[in-house]
Formats: structure tokens, C-alpha cells, sequence
């Protein structure tokens, strides 16, 4: 009897261990990546993982390309008024829904309404308080009435989270549940935390996809993702962690791609908490931290040093920045002068969230020790630190923070005394005020350059934060993927034109 | 025979009623718990940008997620949708508690099932052997191979086994394509045995080392003496009269064993990419999916419990010396 199972198991062992599975999902391409999106409703989700799978389904009016410019999607062209209150689009024709319905002014204004009434709970719903009215002349156009000038208003509209919906899925309240876009891409089954099935929208107005489908799986370990690479069970992956994607640097196998992000790495110090409150400390802080060596040690060099604007239209070279080459004497000196000998800076970090947060604190804890900066880091669960963070409840904390294409977008929430995030930046001033006031209104592109420019030097010289670097945001692909395009925001809508060449 | 079935009844009855206070207590401990732990619902799924909402629309939320009542009858809500069997609204799937326990059971039962087999295979035979060669060469052996199992932390053992699948056989038969064993049976098992290897390699380390102090304590026993005087051969001796009785304290830690692998091993299934129980709690309480998190504690215990019970029985059938009759 005993004998009879141990061949059973030996045989089902066997059996399992001698099949090899053919991979062949013909022209689907099959996606794995470690965090799954957290819903469904394009309006309320604010976690990249969730963009990322919106992005391919959902379409707002306009979009970036990868050099961040912002370019027709379902609006074609657009015309702001020359006092900057009125913005006109005229719409795309001849879209439709995946659902079969089509796509006109009417959706636009609905959805618009949609993410302005506060029980949707949007929380980019701040970005468009500008917007007092729309008028639609016809089904094709819309009109933004504002309230005040607001330049960055368009880049702002570049955003899943101003994506547009059916108004009759806003009426049945069926936004949350039936993904129903205009995208390349239509969802066909969402297994949560495990598959997540696309199907091609043969119907898009662009130009593609080429793929019948895509397929995501949530591999939830990210080695496990490179194991699957290199077994080449699957055609393309989003990596997050430079640690486990600088292994694929030097493999012939496989396709690294990687872009400067415009998400950045900083230091965030409180202002509010003394002796954070004094300029010389803070600057202190900035001249005693040799950034490279920051990037160098936790995300081993996989960056760039960068001030507090990361988007290449709009950011200083580095030399034009307050203290951004290491001088120990000087920082002593600012030390001195602030009368203060040295003292504990807590400092929060969220584990695994980047994963480098930890190493970045240590590496800098060793660096403030030179100026007699004791630095105690406390480790924590990202929501436990995001509590503790929303509430100010901190000294100084790690943290990756998104950027965005515009800086008024990227930084009104931080530096405008009445932004809803300048107790948690806990730094304010009228010069800031001034420059974010002036940043929305200038509608001419060089005057405005100039503004931001020296919105950068003010902040690095203020040194609220200390900027450190932006990293690559990392895709990998088999050979016989091709097409793909990374950009610096991390979105990967040119999945709609990559095709298998297998 | 009818003495019997009284007695089973009213004992099973007895432990059903007892099963009450200990699901009541459970359910208090991780229910509080959950929310002693800083953030909520909100902030996990917004994260930073909660700083962003207004007052209304955190108010909006709140009321989405069922946190604008006070804790004590978000409580009483929840324990009376228990009682009738409805365990709430996941708030990360959008379905019923109950129905995603259900669909992600299953894996890990599976697994447990197979790390178990794996287990017991490997480890009773080795502790027998073990025991019966007591202190030889071979011995050696098997007490080397058990510090192996424990020493060797299961996220090793997984990250090595699957390293050397991909780069060397060109092979990962899970990526994240997972399938069950209904729809495709073969398929299943290649994406099943490597994590059950894992697990079990680990836990055939405590099973052998059971095996081999309870048989050494058994084969020192008169009765053997006994048994090999009326002349039977020594496999007989070892398999029925010595094996037989050292097998109570293997139950023991099978039992305990088991109970812990039904709750889901959260390291296993994420490096393997397995959608069980572990993963899904472990995800839960990340994102502050309260009724999730609640209801899978529930479940967990409920397992714990049934599985002392059937552990219990076990005992009862394999040693005449126990019994559940009360003395009338």
C-alpha cells in the first residue's frame, strides 16, 4: 500500500516537473508588474499603479508626449482667451465608447461636473477650482469659463484623473464598476491582486493598438518578475526598484529601458520645528549633503542630481543652485552662525516605499554627522507614515514625491501660503506667494521660464527641502517587443503602438 | 453502539458551544486592532493626496467606508451581519467578505495539503529510520538534514528554487498565470509543487525530529519486548506497535502545523506569485480593508478550531487509552 503511494507521488512529481508550457498567447501582449490599480473610477484613484492600467482605458482631452508636451487626445486643437479666462477646445469627432456610445461635448461637461462636486471625493478636483462655468456651443466644442487666469490649467487637464466618461455611467452612477472609456485598450475581466485582462478597442481614433490584447498579471515579488523575464514566460514589465532592474542592465536577453523621471527623491524638513526654523540651519543641511553621493549609495547612481523642478522645459542646470556642491566648511559656518551646536533631526521613512527610502536615510544620517546633525531614523508602513504625514507630525521625512509637467500643478499645493499641503511643507513665504501667483497668470512661455527660474533659486537658497535626485523609471521587454516609448511621467500609453515580432 | 453516538454527539456539542467565545474574543481583539493601527481606508488608498480633499468630500468618504460611525456600533453592525452569516463588503474588491475568502481558500488549502504530504513523506521515515539506527552515521544524517529544513528560511529556499528554474531550465511554470486544479489539473500541480516543496522541506524538519524523539521514547517501552518475543519481524514490530504509539505528538504538531499553513503564508505565495489567504490578508490590512481583514481573522480561527477538534478525535481513534465519556 505504502509502496503503491510512493509511486503515485513519484509519478505525479514526474509528470508535473516534465511539462514545459508552451508560451504562445499569439498577439496578446502579456504584461507583469508588482502592484495592481486600486479601482476602477478613473476620477478618485491617485496611486501610480492604478494610472497605469486607467492610462491604456481611459482618455482625458489632452495628453503629454515624452518630452512632457502637451498634445491633442480627445480634444484636437485649443485656444486660450487673450485675458487667459476663457479656455475653447474643440472636440475630436467620430469617437465612441467602448460601449458603442458617443463621445461629445456633453460627456466633457459631465464629467467636468463630476469631479467638481465634492461627494465624488476626486482629489485633483483642486486643479480645476478655476473653472466657474462650461458653455458648449455645439457637440463638439467646449468653452472653460474661469474664474482667474489659469495657464497651467491645460497641462492640468493632461491627467487620467480629468479623464472623460460616458455622462450616462455618471447618471446610472456606474463609473466606479463598468470601466467603460474611449482608449486604445477595453477592459475585459479584473481578477484584483491577480489578472487583469485588456482587449484591443478596434474602434480607437488613433493609430493602433497593434496587439489583440494585453494581459496583466501582478507578480507581487519583483525578482520573481525577473525570473519570469528570463524564463520568457512573459513580454514586458514595470520594475520599481533600481536594485532589482540594474541586474538586467548588462543581459543581453532582455530589453532595460529607463528614463529620467520627473518624480523626485528629497529631504523634506519642517520649518515649522525649531532650529528648522532658522535659514542657516536648513542651509546647513543643504551644504553639508553631497546629493551624488546620496544616489550613488541607495539607488547605485540610477539617476540624476535635481533641484526642486524636474521637467526639462523648466529645469536649472544644478551649478545655478544654492549649495549644490558639497562645502562641510561652509555648512559649519552656517551652523555657527545660527548659534546652534548641533541636535537630534528625526526622520521619517516609509519602508519599501521607494524602496531605496532607508538607504537614502542612512546615507544621509552618516553625511549630517559631519555637522554634528544626529540623525534618528524612524522606519515605518507607508500609511502609518502618511498618517503622521498629513497631520505635519514629523521633523524631516524621506520621501518620492510625483512631479508633474507644469510647475504651478507641481507645487501650488506646497508653496502657496494657502495651499492645502503648506502645513505639511511647513514653509511659507511672500516671495513664493508671489512668483506662484504671477507663475498661473503669465501667459507669455519666456517670461514665464524666468518666473520659474527663479522660483528655483529662491527655494534652493531657502532650502525649505533638500532636493536630491530623480530616478529612471525602469520597463523591461523581450527583443520582439517593439515600439515602446518610455516617458518621463511613467506612463506607458505607447503600449497602443507597440507590436510582437515574434 | 448507541452509548457511542450519545457520547460523540455530546461531546462534539460541548466543543461546538465552546467554539462561541473563542470567535467572539477573536473578532474583539482583531477589531480593535485593525484600528488601533494608524490610517485608515482613505489614506491607503490615496495616500498623500489626502491632504487634498476638502471636508466635504472627506465626510463623503468616510460615510463610503462606513467610518463615520463610532467604533463600538461599527462593531455591533458588523457582529450582526455575522451572525446571519454576512461578513460585509470588501471595500478593495467591491464583493462580499465571505465570497473572496472562498475564491483565494482554496489555493491555500491546496498548498497545505501538498506541503503536508511532502512533510510527512520525507520527515516520518527519516525520523523512523533515524530513531531505529539511533546514533549510527545515518542518524547523522537525518539530524543534519532536519537542521537544514529549520535553519534554512523558506524565502531562500523559494527565491533559489525559482532562480534556478528560470536561468538554468528556462521554466517558471507561475507567472502569475495562476490556474486551479479544476480547470487545468496538470498545469496546477508543475505551479504547486515548487512552493509545496518549499514549505514542506522546512516543516519535514519538525515532523522528523517528532518522529525521532517520540519513537525513541516508544522503542525503549516493555511491550516491544513483548511483541518481538511472540516472534514478529522487526518492520511488523516498528510499523504497527512502535510507530503506531509515537504517532499522538506527530498529530500534535501536524495539527498545529497545519492550522498555521490554512491562515496563508504570506512570503510563500508573494515569491511565487499565489493567490491565497496570506497574500490577501497581507494586502488587506496594507490598504485597511477593515471587513477583509476582520473576516479572514474569523476564518483563520474557525480553522484553528475545527482542526484541534479533528486532531482531537484523531487521538481518540488511535489510542484506546483516551476517551470522551463522561463518567456517569
Amino acid at each position: 500500500m505504502r509502496r503503491l503511494l510512493l509511486i503515485g507521488i513519484i509519478a505525479l512529481l514526474a509528470g508535473s516537473l516534465g511539462m514545459t508550457w508552451a508560451q504562445d498567447s499569439g498577439n496578446v501582449l502579456v504584461m507583469a508588474r508588482a502592484a495592481d490599480t486600486t479601482g476602477l473610477d478613473p476620477h478618485t484613484q491617485t496611486a501610480f499603479a492604478s494610472f497605469r492600467l486607467l492610462e491604456l482605458i481611459y482618455e482625458p482631452l489632452v495628453n503629454l508626449n515624452a518630452e512632457l508636451v502637451v498634445v491633442p487626445s480627445l480634444a484636437e486643437t485649443w485656444t486660450f482667451a487673450e485675458d487667459g479666462k476663457t479656455l475653447t477646445l474643440n472636440l475630436r469627432q467620430g469617437v465612441t465608447f467602448h460601449n458603442g456610445a458617443d463621445f461629445t461635448a456633453e460627456d466633457v461637461v459631465a464629467t467636468f461636473n463630476r469631479i467638481l462636486d465634492e461627494d465624488t471625493a476626486a482629489a485633483a478636483r483642486a486643479n480645476y477650482l478655476n473653472i466657474a462655468s462650461i458653455d458648449t456651443p455645439d457637440d463638439f466644442t467646449v468653452v472653460f469659463n474661469l474664474s482667474d487666469p489659469d495657464v497651467p490649467l491645460l497641462a492640468a487637464l493632461a491627467t487620467t484623473n480629468a479623464a472623460i466618461v460616458d455622462s450616462a455611467d455618471i447618471e446610472s452612477g456606474d463609473v466606479a464598476t463598468v470601466a467603460n472609456g474611449t482608449g486604445p485598450f477595453s477592459l475585459e475581466n479584473w481578477t484584483p491582486d491577480q489578472t487583469t485582462t485588456l482587449a484591443a478597442n478596434a474602434d480607437w481614433w488613433g493609430d493602433g493598438p497593434q496587439v489583440d490584447g494585453i494581459e496583466i498579471r501582478i507578480i507581487p515579488d519583483e525578482t520573481s518578475i525577473l525570473a519570469a523575464l528570463r524564463a520568457g514566460t512573459i513580454d514586458f514589465a514595470l520594475l520599481n526598484d533600481p536594485l532589482v532592474a540594474t541586474l538586467l542592465v548588462d543581459d543581453p536577453t532582455i530589453v532595460l529601458n529607463r528614463v529620467p523621471s520627473i518624480a523626485y527623491h528629497v529631504l523634506r524638513l519642517r520649518g515649522a520645528v525649531p532650529p528648522l526654523d532658522q535659514l542657516e540651519v536648513r542651509q546647513a543641511i543643504s551644504c553639508a549633503i553631497d546629493r551624488q553621493e546620496v544616489l550613488d549609495t541607495a539607488s547605485l547612481g540610477e539617476g540624476v542630481v535635481t533641484g526642486p523642478l524636474t521637467m526639462a522645459a523648466f529645469a536649472l542646470p544644478t551649478d545655478e543652485l544654492f549649495c549644490y556642491q558639497k562645502d562641510l566648511a561652509k555648512a559649519r559656518e552656517l551652523m555657527a552662525q545660527a548659534g546652534v551646536e548641533g541636535f537630534t533631526l528625526k526622520v521619517i521613512a516609509a519602508n519599501a516605499e521607494p524602496p531605496t527610502a532607508e538607504s537614502e536615510a542612512t546615507n544621509i544620517k552618516a553625511q549630517l554627522a559631519e555637522i554634528g546633525i544626529t540623525v534618528e531614523i524612524e522606519s515605518m508602513e507607508l500609511s502609518v507614515y502618511v498618517d503622521r504625514w498629513l497631520a505635519g507630525d514629523f521633523e524631516a521625512a524621506i520621501a518620492l514625491n510625483g512631479g508633474r509637467p507644469d510647475p504651478y500643478t507641481m507645487y501650488a499645493r506646497y508653496w502657496q501660503s494657502t495651499g492645502n499641503l503648506n502645513n505639511v511643507a511647513g514653509y511659507s513665504d511672500a516671495t513664493l506667494d508671489e512668483l506662484m501667483a504671477s507663475g498661473r497668470a503669465e501667459t507669455d512661455p519666456e517670461a514665464r521660464y524666468n518666473i520659474f527660474a527663479d522660483f528655483q533659486r529662491h527655494l534652493a537658497e531657502q532650502a525649505p527641502w533638500t532636493w536630491l535626485y530623480v530616478g529612471y523609471e525602469y520597463t523591461a521587454q523581450q527583443p520582439y517587443v517593439s515600439g515602446f516609448v518610455p516617458s518621463p511621467n511613467d506612463s506607458i500609453l505607447s503600449l497602443a503602438q507597440v507590436t510582437l515580432d515574434r | 453502539m448507541r452509548s457511542f453516538n450519545n457520547v460523540m454527539i455530546r461531546y462534539l456539542a460541548g466543543r461546538a458551544i465552546a467554539f462561541i467565545p473563542i470567535l467572539l474574543g477573536v473578532s474583539i481583539l482583531i477589531f480593535s486592532a485593525i484600528r488601533l493601527v494608524p490610517g485608515n481606508a482613505i489614506v491607503a488608498m490615496l495616500g498623500t493626496e489626502a491632504g487634498m480633499l476638502t471636508e466635504t468630500q472627506r465626510q463623503s468618504l468616510e460615510a463610503y467606508f462606513g467610518l463615520d460611525k463610532p467604533p463600538i456600533e461599527q462593531y455591533f453592525i458588523w457582529l450582526s451581519g455575522v451572525v446571519r452569516g454576512d461578513l460585509g463588503l470588501s471595500a478593495r474588491f467591491g464583493q462580499p467578505v465571505l465570497q473572496v475568502i472562498l475564491s483565494r481558500f482554496p489555493v491555500t488549502l491546496q498548498l497545505a495539503l501538498m506541503a503536508m504530504a511532502i512533510a510527512l513523506t520525507i520527515g516520518i521515515p527519516i525520523g523512523v529510520l533515524s530513531a531505529v539506527k539511533h546514533n549510527s552515521f545515518i542518524d547523522l544524517v537525518g539530524r543534519l538534514l532536519a537542521l537544514l529544513g529549520l535553519a534554512m528560511p523558506g524565502f531562500l529556499l523559494g527565491t533559489l528554487i525559482i532562480y534556478v528554474l528560470s536561468v538554468y531550465f528556462r521554466i517558471l511554470p507561475n507567472s502569475g498565470d495562476f490556474v486551479t486544479f479544476a480547470d487545468n489539473p496538470s498545469r496546477n500541480l508543475s505551479q504547486m509543487i515548487f512552493p509545496a516543496i518549499t514549505l514542506g522541506f522546512s516543516f519535514s524538519a519538525s515532523v522528523m525530529r517528532t518522529t525521532r524523539s517520540a519513537m525513541l521514547e516508544v522503542l525503549g517501552q516493555d511491550y516491544l519486548r513483548t511483541a518481538r518475543s511472540k516472534g514478529l519481524t522487526e518492520q511488523v514490530v516498528i510499523r504497527r506497535h512502535a510507530l503506531r504509539n509515537a504517532l499522538i505528538p506527530i498529530v500534535t504538531i501536524v495539527g498545529v502545523e497545519m492550522g498555521y499553513l490554512l491562515g496563508g503564508t504570506v512570503i510563500i505565495e508573494e515569491i511565487f506569485a499565489l493567490p491565497g489567504i496570506g497574500r490577501l490578508v497581507f494586502n488587506a490590512i496594507s490598504q485597511r480593508d477593515y471587513a477583509l481583514v476582520q473576516g479572514i481573522a474569523l476564518f483563520v480561527a474557525f480553522n484553528f478550531v475545527v482542526i484541534n477538534l479533528i486532531a482531537d478525535l484523531i487521538y481518540a481513534a488511535i489510542d484506546p487509552r483516551i476517551s470522551y465519556a463522561k463518567e456517569t
